[in-house]
């Protein structure tokens, strides 16, 4: 077995426990912890794959970001445990809702798989996945949806400031 | 060399320096603070109070491990680890030298945005401890601490962009490359001043050292969200605050003081660690001063001050540069 290999089952490890603890946690604060590995364990994968920038980016923008706001709010509310009973009584529909959704997903995913058993696993091409080769890609390949993601993010920003806004 | 020997002995070099370099910058920092304020200082241990980082040491080592009630027991404990783990490994991607054998990790390309990354990260140590203490003043602490980081990143991830785009790279060695024109006009503080007096702030802010430090303000908070920590444990904060000082010392030096350049550095490559060193020093020393100068921020203004001036500005610097840049301005190519 390669060290890669190897690396990469340590980490799928960890990365789904962590996903899995997630889940289950009881405690906001525990569950945001959780993912947070999650995303460090996600990171290390990308690295795996020869993209360091992907990684970086990773964890500075999900672990180092929108992660301390989670943690904020959490704290901020003091909402950090879950009650004995999470569901409440106008909810009903959700279970089966969720319970479908996730059998239809699974069957997608078992689908994929098993289709694809027979074929050669795709061989990722040793590109250079550094800043530079990405913002080129990004500019000049996928000019169109980088501009319609950067206005989805400003029109989402000026809703945040009018709800906030003081009457 | 086996690569793996190699690293290990790097790391260990780099992890005995940060922390003699913490040990003895508690000292370096009680001595220029009381001379600043016209007194003596400590010079009971030792020679000129030398070995009072070895006595507070002792000391903390022999106090007793008191665990506060109803604390979460994990977390607590989790809280000091998380808060040096990052400081450490800041010093991974920093050039320390000329040779490639002055470096942990040599030359990775995305070494500024790692840099980005570890402090972000940097921050969960103090909002963890704040949390699990079960104290309302650390709680407190901590809730200052996340949204002041969260808000002080921003500007310092520009004034970091604006150093990226200077020099066409986000790896620190091409950065420090860059500045080396030969003189030490080449340093990117002459052409980049705003981007270096907003690193300066920025870095001061993530720190939570004075006069940003309304997280362990004690007057408020008793000592914010070390509160409830006492021995080691305490030593593990204290330990994150003052390598975390080092380390932002030494990205000032690499991003605007040209790294480790200096004469006749071709000719001797350990005169290139020297010259870094003495750079370093130098900030630290600006760092004393500056909390021995300024009183501590007032929250709101802490505030408006980080996203009504240091966001904007950085912004308009981030605009300027890349207009100087394309336009070809000579000393911006």
């Amino acid at each position: 077995m390669s060290p890669d290999l190897l690396l990469f089952l340590i980490i799928a490890l960890v990365a789904v426990a962590a996903a899995l603890g997630m889940l289950f946690s009881r405690s906001a604060l525990y569950a945001a912890l959780f993912l947070i590995m999650n995303f460090g364990a996600v990171a290390v994968l990308y690295l795996l794959l020869n993209a360091p920038f992907l990684a970086v980016v990773q964890v500075s923008v999900y672990a180092g970001a929108i992660m301390v706001l989670f943690l904020f709010v959490i704290m901020l509310l003091g909402a950090e445990r879950l009650g004995r009973d999470p569901e409440p009584a106008t909810m009903r529909w959700q279970r089966p809702l969720a319970i479908v959704l996730a059998v239809v997903l699974i069957v997608q995913a078992v689908y994929v798989f098993a289709a694809r058993a027979g074929a050669a696993p795709a061989v990722a091409e040793a590109v250079d996945a550094g800043p530079l080769n990405i913002g080129k890609t990004l500019i000049n390949s996928y000019l169109l949806p980088f501009e319609v993601i950067a206005i989805v993010l400003l029109a989402a920003m000026i809703g945040a400031v009018v709800l906030t806004r003081d009457k | 060399m086996n690569p793996i020997l190699e690293a290990l002995i790097k790391s260990v070099a780099v992890l005995a320096v940060a922390l003699a370099g913490f040990a003895y910058m508690t000292w370096v920092e009680r001595k220029f603070i009381s001379r600043l304020q016209a007194r003596i200082g400590p010079n009971r241990a030792g020679p000129f109070g030398l070995l009072q980082p070895v006595a507070d040491g002792i000391k903390l080592i022999f106090k007793e491990s008191i665990t506060p009630a109803n604390v979460d027991v994990l977390v607590y404990f989790l809280a000091p680890i998380v808060a040096v783990v990052p400081a450490l490994v800041l010093f991974a991607v920093i050039p320390f030298g000329s040779d490639p054998a002055f470096q942990l990790a040599s030359n990775i390309n995305v070494g500024a945005l790692y840099v980005m990354a570890v402090l972000g990260v940097g921050i969960y140590g103090m909002i963890l401890a704040g949390w699990s203490s079960n104290n309302k003043y650390a709680l407190l602490g901590g809730l200052r601490a996340s949204a002041q980081v969260i808000s002080y990143e921003l500007g310092l991830g520009l004034a970091v962009l604006s150093v990226i785009m200077m020099a066409s790279s986000a790896s620190l060695n091409d950065i420090v490359a860059y500045q080396q024109p030969g003189n030490i006009l080449g340093w990117l503080i002459f052409r980049q001043p705003i981007a270096a007096v907003i690193f300066a702030i920025t870095a001061l802010a993530e720190l939570a050292r004075a006069p940003f430090d309304l997280v362990e303000a004690e007057q408020e908070l008793t000592a914010g969200f070390m509160t409830e920590y006492g021995g080691m444990k305490f030593a593990l904060f204290y330990m994150s605050e003052y390598v975390k000082m080092i380390g932002m010392s030494a990205l000032f030096v690499t991003f605007f003081l040209g790294g480790w350049s200096g004469p006749f550095v071709n000719e001797a490559p350990a005169l290139s660690l020297v010259y870094f060193a003495i750079k370093v020093l130098a900030c630290l020393l600006v760092m004393v001063w500056v909390r021995a100068t300024l009183p501590r921020f007032r929250y709101d203004k802490l505030m408006g001050f980080g996203w009504k001036v240091l966001l904007p500005l950085g912004l308009l610097n981030v605009v300027v540069t890349a207009l100087l840049i394309v336009a070809g301005v000579p000393g911006y190519k």
